[in-house]
C-alpha cells in the first residue's frame, strides 16, 4: 500500500465531479488500500474521498470509531457510489479538511441521513446515520461532487442565533 | 519584507470604513494578514495584520488623512507571530445571565485556574436597557478536558450565571 499525494485547495481537480465505479476488481481493491494508507498518514482524518488524491471515482472511506468523545458509528466503512436517500434536521459543526490545511470552520449539515452505498465487492447496503458520522459522509460526498467545506462554511459567530429587538 | 504589524482601528460605524482603509493600505504597498473586524457598541473596530516595505511611522503618515476624514483612531504596533498559527479549539463555554459586574472575571479566573487556553471570546450585552443580559462564548483548549471545565464552572451556577460546556469534535476529512 502506498501513501498518495493529497491535493490541496485551490487545485482545480478538487472541483471535478467524480464518476461512478462500475468495475469491482483487483485494481479497485488496490486503490482502496492506498486511499486508506493515505487517510491514516494524515492528521487523524475520519474520512477521505478518492478525488482528494486526484482519482475521480465515487469512493470514500469513513471511520468514526476513534473520536475523542465516542459517537454513534458504523465502524470502518468503504462506501462506493454512495447516495443520500433522505436528510433530516440541521446542525452546525466544526470541520477541517486534508485538502484545506490550517483552517477550520462551522458548517451546517443534516443531522440524520439515510445512505445507500456499495461495498468493495459490489454488495448493496443501507445505513441510518446521525450527527458526526452523518456529517463526515456529507463532507466526503461533497468531494465526489467537486465541493469542499469552504463552499459551505458560515460565520464563526453564527452558531448562536440572536433576534434583533 | 518587514515583520508583521498590528493595526488597531476604532471609529463610529459608517459604511465604507473597510473599503477606504484597505484601499489606502494597498496603495501604501501593504499585504494584509488575518483580521477581526466587528461592531461593538455602535463603533466599528478592526484588528488587522499588515506587512510591507515601510516603517511604522511612514504607514502611520499614509493612513493619517483617511483616519482624519473618517474620524478613526488608528494605532500601529510591531507584533511577533506569523500566519498559519491556527489552533483548533476543543471546548466551548456558553455563559449568560443578568448583566452585573464581574461575570467575565469570575468565569475566566476559574478557566485560568485549570489551565484553559482561550482562543476566542465573544460577548454581547443583550436584553432590555433596564434589564440587560450578558451573553458570552469562549472557545479554547482545556488541559484536562471538557469534564474538568464542567466541574470547575459548576459552582458559578448558584450565583445566577447560566453556564453550558460542550466539547468540540472537529471533523477532518
Amino acid at each position: 500500500m502506498a501513501v498518495l499525494e493529497v491535493l490541496h485547495w485551490p487545485d482545480e481537480r478538487l472541483r471535478q465531479v467524480s464518476e461512478e465505479v462500475v468495475l469491482f476488481d483487483a485494481a479497485l481493491r488496490a486503490f482502496i488500500g492506498d486511499l486508506e494508507a493515505t487517510r491514516q498518514a494524515g492528521p487523524s482524518a475520519v474520512g477521505i474521498a478518492a478525488p482528494q488524491v486526484g482519482y475521480h471515482r465515487r469512493i470514500v472511506i469513513v471511520d468514526c470509531s476513534r473520536t475523542r468523545k465516542p459517537v454513534p458509528h458504523h465502524g470502518h466503512l468503504v462506501l462506493i457510489n454512495p447516495e443520500i436517500l433522505s436528510r433530516e434536521g440541521y446542525a452546525l459543526g466544526r470541520e477541517g479538511c486534508l485538502s484545506v490545511p490550517d483552517y477550520t470552520g462551522n458548517v451546517p449539515r443534516a443531522e440524520h441521513i439515510r445512505l445507500r452505498a456499495l461495498d468493495p465487492a459490489g454488495g448493496i447496503h443501507e445505513y441510518d446515520m446521525e450527527d458526526f458520522e452523518a456529517r463526515v459522509v456529507q463532507h466526503e460526498i461533497d468531494h465526489l461532487n467537486g465541493r469542499v467545506f469552504l463552499d459551505r462554511v458560515v460565520n464563526r459567530r453564527a452558531d448562536v442565533f440572536r433576534r434583533k429587538r | 519584507m518587514n515583520e508583521w504589524l498590528m493595526l488597531t482601528v476604532v471609529g463610529e460605524d459608517r459604511p465604507g470604513i473597510v473599503a477606504r482603509l484597505s484601499r489606502e493600505l494597498v496603495q501604501a504597498g501593504a499585504h494584509l494578514g488575518e483580521a477581526s473586524m466587528l461592531r461593538l457598541g455602535g463603533s466599528f473596530t478592526m484588528m488587522l495584520m499588515v506587512r510591507g516595505d515601510f516603517a511604522i511611522d511612514a504607514l502611520r503618515e499614509d493612513l493619517a488623512s483617511v483616519g482624519e476624514s473618517l474620524a478613526l483612531h488608528i494605532h500601529i504596533d510591531p507584533m511577533t507571530g506569523d500566519l498559519h498559527q491556527h489552533r483548533v479549539p476543543e471546548v466551548r463555554v456558553h455563559v449568560h445571565g443578568a448583566d452585573r459586574v464581574g461575570i467575565v472575571a469570575e468565569v475566566t479566573e476559574v478557566l485560568a485556574g485549570i489551565g484553559f487556553d482561550i482562543f476566542t471570546l465573544d460577548s454581547d450585552v443583550a436584553g432590555l436597557h433596564a434589564a440587560p443580559i450578558y451573553v458570552m462564548q469562549i472557545e479554547g483548549v482545556a488541559a484536562d478536558g471538557v469534564e474538568a471545565v464542567e466541574a470547575a464552572l459548576a459552582p458559578l451556577r448558584v450565583q445566577g450565571i447560566d453556564v453550558r460546556v460542550e466539547g468540540i469534535e472537529t471533523l477532518v476529512g
